[in-house]
């Protein structure tokens, strides 16, 4: 495809270089970049007691929810307008293609969709049953509901921000657990790069802060149950670190081709330089004790972009706050970049913004482009009691201006999921 | 990456449904043009359970099939035939770089916790309360494990040790077409040699019949084959499948040893709005890319059309305008007729059904009173797949016999 001369467009291995020329986030700290970047940097945390249900009875009352939006009455109607809102912010700030047809495909990192309580009691009382209510006397009444059906199928999510934002071909929703936002982009750097398309729309979206969702996570020991002071809840790398803080959020980036960037005159972001994935079949909760996939895959990803670990000066880390995350983290972190991992900063968004599950690849991929544009990196707050295990620099609980060139942002979750991507700065 | 498209082949499946397992007895069950459906497990529906498996064959140990719930024994199962079948099975080396993309919904309920809250809702005190009560104290908490999607793709690592990627595409029907569209996309190109791809659905929940039934999608007693629903309301019967492929580069295979089952020559797809003639129209879009390829006379097509009133009417008439007008003697089987409607794995498990009709070298009798399905008895060298989800997704592939 490529000519024979022509290479700017291409990266070290021969393949299209992917850039990124739109950006657009929303969390618990706010909507859109410029909020978000500024609280962020001020050490500010998003998470607070949850308003939006009882919490009577629950172990965990805290969370990282957006409430200054409208209501939303299920997780896939959250999800949709939170990605919503990051999509138009990032497509706003490419001026790619036109309202209603972006030139490329959508690969969306979503929740799992299923219709929740609210409804499944609303369909049940609407049955009348007198006695024990089971699924079959739902199912009498069901086609009284004919929103429901496209409303929680896992496809209606894409469906609909396809349909708005004009995105080309089968739109993608994926999970790959809590390293979804990242793996959308990856797929969305392959598609670049096997010249399928010269532009794509990478959004990851969260919005499952309901009571069963919260008591799943709860029932495996995953959270934090910090509820008296949840501005401090979240305290990655921390000694006395107890769990994760569940919040929500989107991310959305435009890739594009550099070629196709530069033609139209696009201001690039920065570069999408990397990305690697290794799979974990230890468990299903839990990294394999030796860190070998953590290890192979922030390594591979490194090498997928060219570089060596020592060209690496910032880590956007995975950072959830769980004793088990944080110190394999460590281990994989610290073994790829050897003796350097004890002075190249490491920092963890979750520290304010809390794990925003299926959004988290997307948002921090987001956080490391704005830490790169701005030469500045927003630091991992609550760190009082630092683990003395975890010998990092994790920029403690003040943002520092460095030079940054190249950063990583980790991504790890359930089921063995393991996704590095490697960011940079516009080649000079 | 400007090299031309590297040639991909099927070298392994990997199916079970409601027919059975394995290639053998599907085809059995297929030549024998007897299509029904299970109308008693949730009268008035109807669905298609899966035949009686020996897990232990395929995941040896207790402790893991405790951790899965059906979808994901069905699916780790299969996966385990499929990788038998492309004779990659414990072959570490290549288990370690092989990639991954599974077709998944997800969501496996506990019923019975379902029916505590729901009875017990109206009566609370306090509902909000009750609830997080009864969540907190009735769910086994290894059931979020057996509920998320991802979580297939995490049991297949963990029994099978396929680590090169892992990724779960979500979206009813679309999902399945879009992963083995991927990863054929990923080859082609260079960027992996060998994957493996699928999926997994289990028919007998009903919190999952409700979900289609808020939309009267579902197939009532009496049991009709697919094309001759129409007149009659239409409708899917859900269907347990579990249904994988191993797809891999011709050289990467050739250089192992294995054989081809089939080329996997094109897989396209495409979201169209459904708006009255969008399906149709988004599935002439895909042909126009395939039609030069197929050749009259030894090609059929193997329909994943579910059943559903307007989407399968727009597939019938996409069939019977373009490609039947093109290749008037094409064969049409909608294999859900026999299956039920699988979700996720449905185009995988018709493209298994090619290959397992292409090493027959000939198709099955059709089961259509309505008159599209008509019979076919020259050799079959070409099968073309449709995908037409019963809301979403439109996809075609060809599948063609080597050598």
């Amino acid at each position: 495809m490529a000519s024979g001369n022509s290479r700017s467009g291409l990266d070290k291995f021969g393949r299209p270089l992917v850039v990124v020329t739109g950006l657009g986030v929303v969390t618990s700290l706010g909507a859109g970049k410029a909020d978000n970047w500024a609280k962020l940097t001020a050490g500010q945390s998003g998470i607070r007691a949850i308003t939006r249900f009882p919490t009577d009875c629950l172990k965990t009352r805290i969370a990282g929810t957006i409430d200054f939006l409208a209501p939303q009455s299920s997780t896939a109607a959250l999800a949709e307008t939170f990605a919503d809102l990051a999509a138009e912010e990032a497509i706003a700030e490419s001026g790619l293609g036109a309202p209603g047809n972006f030139p490329g495909p959508l690969f969306l990192a979503v929740p799992p969709i299923e219709i929740e309580w609210t409804q499944r009691i609303e369909v049940g009382s609407r049955s009348g049953s007198n006695d024990k209510t089971t699924y079959a006397d739902l199912m009498r009444v069901a086609t009284q509901f004919p929103d429901y059906h496209q409303r929680f199928l896992f496809g209606s999510v894409a469906d609909h921000l396809a349909e708005k934002f004009g995105t080309q071909g089968s739109p993608i929703s994926l999970s790959t657990a809590c390293a979804s936002g990242a793996s959308a982009i990856h797929l969305g750097v392959e598609a670049i790069r096997r010249g399928e398309s010269d532009a794509a729309l990478c959004i990851g979206t969260d919005g499952s802060v309901n009571p069963e969702a919260l008591v799943r996570f709860s029932l495996l020991s995953a959270l934090s149950t910090s509820n008296d002071n949840p501005q401090a809840a979240s305290r990655p790398f921390s000694k006395n670190r107890d769990g994760f803080v569940m919040a929500e959020g989107a991310g959305a980036l435009v890739l594009e081709s550099y070629d196709s960037a530069i033609a139209r005159g696009a201001k690039i972001i920065g570069v999408l330089e990397g990305c690697g994935e290794m799979t974990d079949a230890f468990h299903r909760t839990r990294s394999s004790p030796d860190g070998k996939p953590i290890i192979g895959c922030i390594a591979s990803a490194i090498k997928d972009a060219g570089l060596t670990p020592d060209d690496i000066d910032y880590v956007n880390a995975h950072g959830t706050s769980t004793p088990e995350n944080d110190k394999m983290e460590y281990l994989g972190v610290s073994t790829v970049l050897g003796e350097r991992a004890k002075t190249v900063p490491i920092s963890s968004n979750k520290s304010m913004i809390g794990h925003t599950l299926s959004a988290a690849g997307a948002v921090e991929a987001v956080f490391s482009l704005l830490t790169l544009n701005n030469q500045r990196i927003p630091p991992t707050i609550n760190h009082d009691i630092p683990d003395p295990a975890i010998m990092m620099d994790v920029v403690p609980n003040k943002a520092r201006d460095a030079r940054v060139t190249h950063a990583i942002s980790n991504s790890f979750g359930f089921g063995g999921q393991n996704v590095s991507l490697v960011m940079g700065l516009e080649p000079a | 990456m400007a090299d031309a498209p590297r040639e991909v082949w099927i070298t392994g499946i990997g199916i079970v449904s409601c027919l059975g397992e394995g290639g053998d007895t599907h085809w059995q069950k297929l030549m024998e043009g007897k299509p029904t459906g299970n109308a008693s497990m949730f009268s008035p529906f109807i669905v298609h359970p899966i035949a009686p498996i020996n897990f232990d064959t395929q995941i040896p140990k207790k402790g893991d099939q405790r951790q899965m719930d059906s979808w994901q024994r069905i699916g780790t199962y299969a996966a385990g035939l499929a990788l038998d079948s492309a004779d990659v099975k414990g072959k570490s080396d290549i288990l370690s770089r092989m990639d991954m993309i599974i077709a998944a919904g997800g969501g496996e309920r506990d019923l019975n916790v379902d029916s505590t809250i729901l009875t017990g809702t109206p009566l609370a005190a306090n509902r909000a309360a009750f609830l997080n009560e009864k969540l907190m104290g009735d769910l086994r908490p290894t059931l979020f494990l057996a509920q998320l999607s991802n979580l297939l793709a995490g049991n297949i690592s963990i029994v099978h040790g396929v680590t090169g990627s892992s990724r779960t595409f979500m979206g009813e029907e679309s999902s399945g077409i879009d992963a083995v569209r991927i990863a054929l996309s990923r080859i082609a190109a260079g960027q992996s040699d060998i994957a493996l791809v699928g999926g997994a659905h289990n028919a007998e929940r009903p919190d999952q019949l409700m979900l289609y039934e808020f939309a009267g999608n579902c197939l009532k007693d009496p049991f009709r084959p697919v094309w001759e629903r129409g007149e009659h309301g239409g409708g899917f019967a859900l269907g347990s499948l579990g249904a994988f492929l191993v797809i891999e580069a011709r050289e990467h295979a050739e250089k192992r040893g294995a054989k081809p089952l089939a080329r996997l020559t094109a897989v396209f797809s495409d979201r169209s709005n459904r708006k009255p003639g969008a399906a149709t129209a988004a599935l002439s879009r895909l042909w126009d890319k395939l039609k030069d390829k197929v050749k009259s006379g030894h090609a059929a097509v193997l329909s994943g059309a579910s059943g559903a009133k307007a989407a399968t009417a727009e597939e019938r008439t996409f069939l019977e305008a373009q490609v039947l007008e093109a290749n008037g003697d094409l064969a049409v089987r909608a294999t859900g007729s026999y299956l039920g409607h699988g979700m996720e794995p449905q185009f995988p498990m018709n493209l298994a059904l090619a290959v397992v009709a292409l090493g027959h070298g000939q198709l099955f009798p059709p089961s259509d009173a309505s008159g599209l399905e008509k019979p076919m008895s020259a050799p079959l060298d070409q099968v073309l797949v449709t995908g037409v989800g019963h809301w979403r997704g439109e996809g075609l592939a060809l599948v063609e016999r080597v050598g």
